[in-house]
């Protein structure tokens, strides 16, 4: 199967337009010694063939719509109402490129501009760019603004930060524009980061709920003992939380960044997923990536443009600071009609029964004898004390769930709105009901 | 009337959306002062009030399902329909990416036959398929290059050679991953000047990062010559692989000396590309550097297929999770479709289309490389600019008008008013027929009345927009009282 509209007998007429006589003709340029016969690999299929063949190995996966998963860790199952997808569907917006051409892409640029103001809204900052890869590779590139903003750098990174995004901030500092401090905390909390901000830190990692799913209630003291010593605060926050939770803004953050997957885009094994960035107005220019602003047309009328172009790579080419150009523009827009769907109620409902069900099942859990780790307030997530968690989730799995994260000596569960009391029961049941070493 | 934004739709209590019933204790145990008073600051809308929002905005924008978008370097080719229905999969679409390997084996096979295929394609010998996009999977290329010169224990190359054709992301890249550029001009007939290659060649040179067909669709025929003067200095060749559109399956990187190749799966892949993104910028490596490649790969024994974290010389992680395996899941679909010879007929016919297209516009515009090209071609104003004062940004507006995404334009920077024409395979004569009209009717309306064009665009929703006030005064969001 191709998608090739030409038939042979046009592709031949073409050819003599050309004056040629063969397709090989049309590779004259490249060494004879570069030309191959046949790639190694099988012929084409038709589309029967395909849709057999997909369904066969998608079918050797356990999804998440047979098994209820307690998995969290980065990845939120919530639930995402069907227009989302229905609209995503609409080929205008998902085979579209880069909205390059104004007039012709007003629906694309005027989208992006209400995802910004959505993200600013729900954090409280001045502005937000149009999308990053994920929320691990914001931070690292949040990282970056704060080393080049202040000529510091050091990043302080507690290790109640999301270790694999703590991996990611390590793979992009590798070229040395900043360095990491990784702090080892105890209490399942930043607070200790405090003893080791100086004047030599360019920014302070907050991630708020936390890698374990805490609040860090500190957050606004880092921030202030921060900015004495001129130093940034960047925060890493679940946009689900902000339904419920004050704004990171008003704890003092100088840059918000995150993991938009929640918003609308499915689990799908990992990505496409969708970074999030904002910023206070004094980083305006430092900000990455595509920005769209407000405009006009020649006739005074409102239209919208990707703007401030001469912070990016395609014209700053090597003093650029940052490389950034296809973002997930597709996942962006699917957060913004997911929250345009939910709206202030829901999203504040959505936050509220995650955290309900995640209070149920710390209770229920805590009356089978199962200690939480840390003792801090959480708000969808938190993290049990097991001796051997990974007996534990294969217990689980036998009994048709998906467990939770793994941790040395316990397990980090996460809880979303379509978790039901049944599922967090059973749960309940085989954990409670297995041995655990003292 | 105007469009008006989600914002300015808004109707206090008039949003439905609900969750069932809970059946647990609705207590919050969180302190107060960590909590917003009210519901967070969303639009209020019902639900068909929001999908017509934004029905209307999609019918305010251009895909390649409404028409010819020969956007150079961006290959929009058409997107197969079989990949969204496969991307869509309940066993593909909702995997958590930390569930067990064991309950996930149908998809870490389409991943390692992906990289297997990937391999065979560019003859490489091993992928990561974490990067995000392209531009990461270049910034992953340059910091393999980077650490496999460390582990050598050569400190002395900190330098990056970039033509001056290359896409800008390429020196952006080099400066990111902590590199100096060094760039290289080309020579008369638009390739990189083998002279100058050899004077910029010392041992303070980590390596080259090249497009092969380059920017200006040419293929670059000293390859051969360029690798060894790379490799003889002690450097890597590292390949862009945006337009490998141009020689799909009938010549290969990795047969030409290249030790690092990214491809856009976005591109010549098929996945569309969502108004910009997400995309995929997978990275293929020779075996010596493999053991750099970022953590996991997928492996395979004797019980299955299982990620690979055991990579000491790894450089660690782009992503948090596995990359965008939805777009990996399209661009598999699309090489089972292809086979062997379907992937050779996708070149053949890139090649074809931007030949004819070439040919009926050589007599209208300016064609400065005016021979044999690969996937894409450069066009130029030529005398309609010096002689009726009509730019290529004109041309591109005038297109709109006639119902085309204008070609990329003002890139590669080495040409002045460049219009960068890439059709691509998948568009058929009476299309390129139809361009070649609508170009040649410009021509002629430049000629007669350049006003139809400095004033263009006439029939688009908004006329030609300011981006100098844009950037001068920026408004990056709505605000109610602004």
């Amino acid at each position: 199967m191709t998608y090739i509209p030409n038939p042979p007998t046009v592709r031949q007429e073409m050819l003599r337009a050309l004056g040629m006589n063969n397709t090989k003709e049309l590779f004259a340029d490249i060494p004879a010694q570069y030309h191959m016969e046949r790639l190694n690999l099988p012929s084409g299929l038709s589309e029967l063939e395909l849709k057999r063949k997909l369904t066969s190995m998608a079918s050797k996966n356990l999804s998440t719509t047979s098994y209820p998963t307690f998995l969290g860790a980065g990845a939120y199952d919530h639930y995402i109402p069907v227009a989302v997808d229905q609209l995503l569907l609409r080929s205008e917006f998902a085979t579209t490129y880069t909205p390059y051409q104004a007039e012709l892409s007003q629906g694309i640029l005027q989208a992006i501009f209400e995802y910004q103001t959505l993200i600013c809204d729900l954090t409280g900052m001045d502005v937000a760019n149009a999308s990053m890869y994920d929320g691990a590779s914001a931070l690292a590139e949040a990282c970056n603004v704060a080393a080049d903003a202040t000529r510091r750098k050091t990043v302080l990174l507690p290790d109640t930060v999301n270790p694999n995004y703590r991996q990611v901030v390590a793979t992009y500092g590798r070229s040395s524009k900043y360095s990491v401090q990784v702090i080892a905390t105890s209490d399942g909390s930043a607070t200790e980061v405090l003893g080791h901000i100086n004047e030599e830190t360019a920014a302070v990692v907050l991630q708020h709920p936390n890698w374990f799913g805490n609040l860090e209630t500190q957050a606004q003291a880092i921030a202030e003992k921060a900015h004495a010593h001129k130093a940034l605060v960047i925060m890493v926050v679940d946009p689900i939380s902000l339904g419920l939770l004050k704004p990171p803004a008003q704890l003092g953050a100088d840059m918000v960044v995150g993991e938009g997957q929640a918003l609308g885009s499915p689990l799908a094994f990992g990505g496409p997923y969708l970074g999030f960035f904002a910023a206070k107005n004094n980083l305006m220019r430092r900000v990455p990536g595509r920005l769209v602003g407000q405009t006009t047309d020649r006739n005074g009328q409102r239209a919208f443009v990707l703007t401030l172009q001469a912070r990016e790579q395609h014209i700053r080419r090597e003093k650029a600071s940052s490389n950034i150009c296809s973002n997930q523009a597709l996942n962006a827009l699917a957060a913004t009609i997911y929250l345009a769907l939910v709206g202030p109620r829901g999203l504040r409902e959505i936050a509220l029964r995650s955290h309900q069900l995640a209070n149920y099942a710390a209770k229920q859990l805590a009356s089978r004898g199962i200690e939480l780790k840390f003792q801090q307030p959480f708000f969808k997530e938190f993290a049990i004390k097991l001796a051997d968690p990974a007996a534990a989730n294969k217990r689980l799995l036998e009994n048709g769930i998906i467990g939770g994260y793994e941790l040395k000596g316990g397990m980090l569960l996460a809880f979303t709105e379509k978790r039901t009391k049944a599922e967090i029961d059973r749960l309940v049941d085989v954990l409670g009901g297995m041995k655990h070493a003292e | 009337m105007q469009n008006k934004l989600l914002f300015e739709r808004s109707v206090a209590g008039s949003n439905s959306f609900r969750l069932p019933p809970s059946d647990v204790p609705e207590e919050v145990s969180l302190p107060t002062e960590m909590l917003r008073p009210d519901n967070p600051p969303l639009p209020d809308l019902p639900e068909n009030e929001a999908v017509r929002h934004f029905t209307r905005l999609s019918k305010r924008a251009y895909g390649v399902d409404d028409g010819f978008y020969p956007l150079g370097s961006c290959t929009m080719k058409y997107n197969p329909k079989i990949n969204e229905w496969a991307a869509r999969l309940p066993g593909f679409a909702e995997l958590h990416p930390l569930q067990p390997e064991a309950t996930v084996q149908g998809a870490l096979e389409l991943m390692y036959n992906l990289e297997r295929a990937l391999c065979e394609v560019t003859g490489m010998d091993r992928f990561t398929l974490q990067p995000a996009a392209g531009a990461q999977g270049e910034l992953t290329g340059a910091m393999i290059i980077a650490a496999y010169h460390a582990k050598r224990g050569d400190t002395r190359r900190t330098k990056m050679i970039v033509p001056d054709s290359a896409h800008g992301t390429n020196p952006a890249t080099a400066n990111m991953a902590g590199f100096d550029v060094i760039e290289v001009k080309s020579n008369e007939r638009g390739l990189v000047d083998v002279p100058s290659l050899r004077a910029a060649m010392s041992e303070e040179v980590a390596g080259i990062m090249l497009t092969n067909p380059n920017t200006l669709g040419l293929f670059e025929e000293e390859i051969a010559e360029i690798a060894a003067i790379v490799h003889a200095g002690g450097g890597l060749l590292y390949y862009d692989g945006a337009n490998l559109n141009g020689i799909l399956g009938v010549a290969r990187p990795g047969d030409m000396g290249f030790d690092i190749v990214h491809l856009n799966l976005h591109k010549t892949f098929s996945t569309p590309h969502g108004g910009g993104g997400p995309g995929s910028g997978v990275v293929g490596v020779k075996d010596h550097l493999a053991p750099f490649l970022p953590s996991p790969l997928v492996a395979k024994n004797d019980e299955g297929y299982y990620f690979d974290y055991d990579r000491p010389d790894s450089i660690g992680k782009m992503l948090a999770f596995h990359g965008n395996f939805s777009v990996l899941v399209r661009a598999y679909t699309y090489l089972l479709a292809l086979g062997a010879e379907g992937l050779r007929e996708v070149s053949e016919n890139a090649v074809l289309n931007a030949n004819y297209l070439r040919m009926k516009l050589r007599d209208h515009y300016h064609i400065p490389f005016d021979r044999l090209c690969k996937h894409e071609f450069i066009a130029t104003p030529g005398r309609l600019k010096e002689e009726y004062g009509v730019t290529t940004l004109d041309i591109a507006k005038r297109l709109l008008d006639y119902g085309y995404h204008p070609p990329t334009i003002y890139f590669p920077l080495i040409v002045p008013e460049a219009l960068l024409i890439e059709p691509t395979e998948t568009e058929s004569r009476q299309r390129l027929d139809d361009f070649a009209a609508a170009m040649i009717k410009i021509a002629s309306e430049a000629i007669a009345d350049a006003r139809l064009l400095k004033e263009a665009p006439h029939n688009m929703p908004v006329q030609r927009v300011d981006e100098v006030g844009a950037a001068r005064k920026p408004i990056l969001r709505y605000q109610a009282n602004a």
